[in-house]
């Protein structure tokens, strides 16, 4: 069996549809969400190293090293403000963040 | 042969971990979940000899951005039981727009497109012989501007998370260091000449 490029653009497709599940049945817990952000940003850097590799072309491997970079200070933000939030509320529930009556 | 059985070997993890990540009673044992899916991620990377961003998966998320969930997750007391109530009453919803997605994209990426067919009949392209000096000769020549714009935008978020994060606390005893540098003896001492009184 000769692994090409379907099978991991097949691959990125269900990690990417897993972490949109875990969007839809974690929706109280704001920590869990970002971890299904993060699933979904390495399934998008799947397929671009995917493409990469078989297309032999390295600009896509710059692309998920600037991904990576834009990952990590997303992280790095979503978590203080999650902090802040549970210093204020005592609670990371989504349900009780309805200050803005949105 | 031999690439294919550890490409399903990592694929199975992965999405078993994965799964993990979603479904875990913890959010420690989320973090954890996500800290192997990572980790398999980096070996697949390495199957498909993109070394150098295997290497920076494991020592920049699993190092860094990971132990940072967890010690976020760890410092916050969430309550468990009450982030878990009503969680099967949207897991059909979520899984059923999940499995119409994956359905629709194996459409595409198996049955619809010849040219990814074609792509993947073809033997792999000759690799350069490293791949870290190859990713640098054209990070540092051909996308040196958005490299430093990267750069910006690390600097950004340290920014951004200190300033989120700090706060001043009513009664805390700090030494103000220039407040102390700026006194001057003729604030704190007065020196008054007088005459010498007479003892009766």
């Amino acid at each position: 069996m000769i692994i090409g490029l379907p099978h991991y653009l097949t691959l990125a497709a269900v990690l990417f549809a897993i972490s949109v599940a875990g969007i839809f049945i974690n929706r109280k817990n704001v920590i869990v969400l970002l971890m299904c952000i993060e699933l979904m940003l390495l399934s998008v850097n799947f397929n671009f190293v995917a493409f990469s590799r078989y297309l032999d072309d390295l600009t896509g491997q710059v692309f998920v090293f600037f991904i990576l970079t834009v990952a990590a200070a997303e992280a790095a933000i979503g978590l203080a403000i999650l902090v802040v939030l549970f210093r204020n509320r005592r609670s990371i529930n989504v349900q009780e963040m309805d200050a803005m009556k949105g | 042969m031999f690439q294919g059985i550890l490409f399903y070997g990592f694929t199975a993890v992965l999405l078993a971990a994965a799964l993990g990540v979603i479904f875990a009673r913890n959010p420690v044992h989320s973090v954890m979940c996500l800290v192997l899916a990572f980790f398999n991620s980096a070996a697949l990377w390495l199957l498909i000899e993109a070394e150098f961003l295997a290497i920076v998966l494991v020592l920049v998320y699993v190092g860094a951005v990971m132990v940072l969930f967890l010690f976020v997750v760890m410092m916050l007391d969430i309550n468990v039981e009450e982030a878990r109530r009503g969680l099967w009453r949207y897991a059909p919803f979520g899984l059923i727009v999940a499995a119409i997605m994956v359905f629709e994209l194996i459409q595409i990426i198996w049955y619809r497109s010849a040219s990814l067919q074609a792509v993947a009949a073809t033997e792999l392209p000759e690799s350069v012989p490293s791949n870290t000096k190859a990713l640098g000769g054209v990070l540092y020549t051909e996308h040196v501007y958005a490299f430093e714009l990267a750069a910006v935008v690390l600097l950004l978020a340290i920014v951004a998370a200190i300033a989120l994060t700090m706060r001043k606390r009513p009664n805390l005893k700090a030494q103000d260091v220039a407040r102390q540098v700026a006194v001057d003896p003729k604030d704190r001492v007065r020196i008054v000449s007088m005459e010498a009184e007479e003892s009766s």
